[in-house]
Parts: structure tokens; sequence; C-alpha cells
């Protein structure tokens, strides 16, 4: 039960923020929190990445980007051009990221260490010159105009006033779902065997786990939540544009995930949430990016187990 | 394409592979003495640029270039001594990171500093009209500058590393620092001393190449990356194959803009990269054991 606290909290945070903004009528800040909560679908993806198979990605702002613009793509010019029901973007959408993450995973992850970083950097490039260089892809000024998504029993994913809560409510369900399979998946088999590839690979092997098969899946995994996030976002914000895939988003959300601990999905979430949130409110103003820079080099320096690793009763629990 | 086409393209190349060498080299230097990929490598040409055009407005241009080498390469030794010297044997996840937050938090005060305009440091000699005919092919006279000071540079460092007691023990400690430790080599400084070297020669060559393509302040990340890109090509921590390895990434990204859209010109170098790691981590003139 002790597992699944993070979910529950999450839960209760959820509603009780949404009432609480309902009761002071400041409901214009759902909107933010909406997108926050995409943005941290990718940064709980990551955490996996980082934190249980060990492997960094400097990349996720792409998988994120190949994710929006494909759903994007396919409900504004493909739609135009074919007839398909418009849901069904969103699962092509899912799985265009997941079969690039696993394109590319095959190769990068027999790479270790600033090579696997390199390489995952060079792919975030290689995806945003593409978009930029790209007609199809709206070049520097993105596309525009992506209608909402009807998906069942009345729920819209779009960005209009009205549907403001119900979006609220679809985007955190998505992240606490997220968490939950997370939490789930770290206390079961394979999260020990992530445990040990991460801890040590030769001896992971050793012990009979498929190493390159398990690292993969995660990784494929990962991506498959950037690209969620990014599929729902471009719907929320009915566009999308090249900045998306940039590599400073890349960064951001390594930095999301070491400052809430590599290990913790729950913390990666927290801090996900409020920094994003704070971020998109502009409250850091001219000094955004920098923010995201001190924070980086700060958690690292002084904190490497994320900002909740300072406080020793929880560092005891984990 | 003509003969005199086909040069121009090679001449270009070689100009901006010439200055990915550099980037190159930096990278080797702090690799092969700390271990460490600094991923602000690319930060140093962009500082460096920077400094030399504010300085350039009111001192002659070669005291201006001086300046901004030394003071770029003082930050490197800033950076080194205030967040990595002092971290004991850290995980390469964390320098990763460290140096990454590094390169954004030197790019993000360079954009409070400087702004976010375009600048470029005054032609050295002539200006951006005048053009030498070399073999047919015009070009400017800053290119063979550039082409100068990169040379000048490999060959100072090349002599460093052979021929003086500092550059020996260097490599020494490269090699395998415990035992330059034991045989009295003070191998903190001279890690100190990589950054300085890694910093001031990226400095150089950001200023011998901000008159052809600029200076702005976030030039660094696409720099590192293909810096890297030649220190991977070559074999990391082979410091001089670096060279030949950004010569061969500058040419061929030059030559993919007569086949491929312009837009696509930064994913030539990328690609290169990717297939090098893939298919030989050790680089083409590397051994295994880089690899590891």
């Amino acid at each position: 039960m002790k597992r699944y606290a993070p979910v529950l909290l999450l839960a209760a945070v959820v509603v009780a923020v949404q009432l609480l903004l309902g009761a002071v009528k400041s409901e214009f800040l759902l909107t933010q929190l909406t997108m926050s909560a995409y943005y941290t679908l990718v940064a709980l993806g990551l955490c996996l990445l980082m934190g249980y198979a060990g492997q960094v990605s400097l990349g996720h702002a792409g998988f994120f980007a190949i994710g929006g613009y494909t759903t994007a793509v396919l409900s504004t010019a493909a739609a135009a051009a074919f007839s398909f029901a418009p849901w069904l973007s969103l699962p092509a959408a899912v799985a265009a990221t997941a079969v690039v993450a696993f394109v590319i995973g095959v190769p990068v992850l027999r790479l270790r260490g600033h090579y696997l970083a390199m390489a995952t950097l060079a792919f975030g490039f290689i995806v945003s010159r593409v978009i930029l260089g790209t007609a199809l892809f709206g070049q520097a000024d993105g596309i525009s105009d992506v209608p909402g998504i009807r998906l069942f029993a009345g729920l819209v994913l779009t960005g209009k006033r009205n549907l403001r809560v119900q979006n609220y409510y679809i985007a955190w369900t998505l992240v606490t779902v997220g968490l939950l399979f997370a939490v789930n998946l770290i206390g079961s088999r394979v999260g020990r065997a992530l445990r040990a590839i991460h801890g040590n690979e030769e001896a992971a092997a050793a012990m009979g786990i498929d190493v390159g098969r398990y690292k993969l899946a995660v990784f494929v995994l990962s991506a498959v939540y950037a690209g969620v996030g990014g599929a729902c976002l471009v719907h929320f914000n009915a566009g999308i544009g090249p900045g998306e895939a940039g590599v400073m988003k890349s960064v951001r959300y390594v930095a999301l995930v070491a400052a809430g601990g590599m290990g913790s999905p729950g913390g990666t979430v927290a801090v996900s949430a409020v920094l994003t949130f704070l971020s998109l409110r502009g409250a850091f103003g001219l000094y955004d990016d920098a923010v995201f820079g001190a924070l980086l080099v700060g958690i690292m320096l002084f904190a490497p187990d994320g900002l909740f690793g300072l406080v020793p009763a929880l560092r005891g629990r984990r | 394409m003509g003969a005199d086409q086909l040069l121009q393209y090679l001449l270009s190349g070689v100009t901006t592979g010439s200055v990915y060498a550099i980037v190159g080299i930096g990278f080797n230097i702090i690799y092969s003495s700390t271990g460490i990929i600094n991923f602000a490598q690319g930060e140093f040409l962009m500082l460096g640029g920077m400094i030399s055009v504010s300085l350039s407005h009111s001192m002659p241009l070669a005291a201006a270039i001086a300046i901004a080498v030394i003071v770029t390469g003082l930050v490197g030794v800033l950076l080194q001594l205030a967040f990595i010297s002092w971290l004991k044997n850290p995980a390469v996840l964390r320098m990763i990171i460290i140096t990454i937050g590094l390169s954004i938090l030197v790019r993000e005060a360079s954009l409070h500093i400087w702004d976010e305009k375009v600048r470029a440091l005054p032609f050295w000699s002539g200006n951006e009209t005048s053009s030498l005919a070399v073999l047919g092919a015009r070009i400017s006279p800053q290119v063979l500058w550039v082409l100068g000071v990169s040379a000048l540079m490999v060959g100072a460092l090349t002599l460093f590393f052979r021929h003086t007691l500092t550059g020996r023990a260097m490599r020494a400690c490269a090699s395998n620092a415990t035992a330059a430790r034991l045989c009295g080599i003070r191998t903190s400084s001279l890690v100190t001393l990589s950054f300085f070297i890694a910093a001031a020669m990226g400095a150089l060559a950001g200023c011998a190449v901000s008159p052809l393509t600029q200076t702005q302040y976030d030039m660094g990340t696409s720099l590192a990356v293909k810096g890297f890109t030649c220190a991977v090509l070559g074999g990391l921590g082979n410091v001089t194959a670096a060279v030949a390895a950004g010569l061969l990434v500058g040419v061929l990204e030059a030559a993919s803009i007569s086949v491929l859209p312009l837009a696509y010109k930064d994913v030539v170098a990328l690609a290169i990269m990717l297939a090098i790691l893939f298919f030989r981590p050790e680089g083409l003139f590397g051994s295994r054991a880089a690899s590891e």
C-alpha cells in the first residue's frame, strides 16, 4: 500500500487544487496547470529511463515533438486530404514515437556515458533541424489551428475555455495513470531487473537479465510517455512550434528529473508540476533558462539525490 | 559542378572544419586529463567572439583578441575550480549534467551581458568585399587567417605535448593519473591548466571565425555537438586526430549543400557522428580501448 502513497497523494492534490481554484475564482490558472501536466508526463518517462535504467537522454524533446507533430499533421493537412476518424491521430502519434524510439534505441543503447549523452543530444538536434527545414512541419512557424479531438463520453481534448476543467482532469488523470504504471513497474520483476542494470550492467547480465532488451524497452516506454504528452498538448494548445524540439527543452526535462530525484517518480512529478507551472506563468521572467541551468548545476553539486534527498527523513525511506 | 566550384566548396568546408577541429581538440584536452566531456566547450568560442567584439570598439583588434583569449581561458579555469575540482570521483552522468548546466549558465549570462543580437568582429585584414584568387576560386582573406590560426594552434599544441616538461606531465597524467601523482606530478593543477588551454584555444578560434560566421550567444551547442563529432571521429583522447576528422566533417558538410536543402546542413555532421558511434565508436584512427 505504501507503494501507492504518491499516486493517491497526487490524485488528492489534483482534485484539491481544482476545487480551491474554483472556490477563489482563479480557474484561468488551470490552463497552465494542464500544460504543465503534459510536460510532467515527459519528465516522468525520463525519470524511468534515468533513474531505473541509468541511461541519460538529452533528446526527449525530440520524442515530444514527434508525438506532437505527427498528430498535428494528421489532424490538419492529412485530415483535409484523406478521411479517417479524427481520434485515430492520437494512437498514430504515439505509435510513431514508439517506432522512432525503437529504431534509434537499438543502436544508441549500445553506447554508454558520454557517447550515449551525445548521441541522444544529436538525435534531438536532428529532429529540431528536420522540423525547421521541412515545409510539411511549417518550418519556423510551426503548425497552428490544430482542432480539438472528441474522445469518448463527451470528453474533448481542446483548449476551449468552457472545457477547461474537463481538460485539466484529462491531463492530470493521464499523469496519475502514468505514475501508477511507473510505480507498479518499479515494484515488479521488471523494476528489480532495471535497478540491477543501473547498479552494474555486467553483474545484471551475469544474473541472466537480458540487459539490452530491458534497456530498449524502458527507452521506448519513456519515449511513449513523451509522445503522449506531446500529442495531447498539441490539441490543447491548438498548435505546436519548433521550439518544443529544442535542445534546451530536452535539458529542462533532465533538470526536472534531477531535481525530483532520479529514482523517484513521485518526486519528479511534484517538482515538474510546480516548476513547469511557474515557468509557464512567467515567474522566472528573463531568467527562465538560467533557472533551469542553475537548478541542474546546483542539484548535481549539492544534492545528487534530488531536492527530496536533502530531507534526511525521506532519504531513509527509499 | 566545375572544378573551381568544387574548390570553393572544399575551401569553405576546410574553413568550418578547422573550427570544428579546434572544438574537438578542446574536448580531447579536457577529456584526456579528467575523463570529463565538457559540454560547455562550444561556449568558449562564443565567449571569445563576444568579448573581442566588445573590446574591439575601444582598442586595436590584436589587443582585443589577446584579452578575449586570456579572459576566456580564465573563465575556463574558474569553472573548473568552482564546479569541478572538488568533486571526488563523480559519476559520469553527474559530470555530464553539471557541464550541460554550466553551458546553459554561460550562455544565459552572455545573453544578459550582450543580448541576442548577432555580432561580428571586423575582418582581420581587408574587409568583407576583399577576396583573394586561389586557383580560380575566390576566397576571403579571413579564410586564410582561420586556417593559419588553426594550424598554428595545432602545431604549438603538438610541440607543447611532445617537448615541454609540462606538456609531457599532462600526457603522463592522461594515461595514468595515479602513476603520474606518484612521480611527483601535481595532477590537480594540470587539470586546471587543461581547462585554461581548451578555453583559450576555443576563444581564439571563436575570434578567427567571427568575421565569417558571426557570433551569437546561442552558437555554442551546435558547435559542441559538431566538435564532439570530430573528437569521436578521430578517437576520443587522440588530440591531433581531431584535425583530420574536423576537416573531413567540414568538407562533407559543405558538399552536402549541393545535394540537400541548406536547412539540413547541420544534420549531416550529426548523422556522421551517429554513424560513427554506432559502427566504430573507437573512431577512424583510434584503438578499441578508447570506447570503453
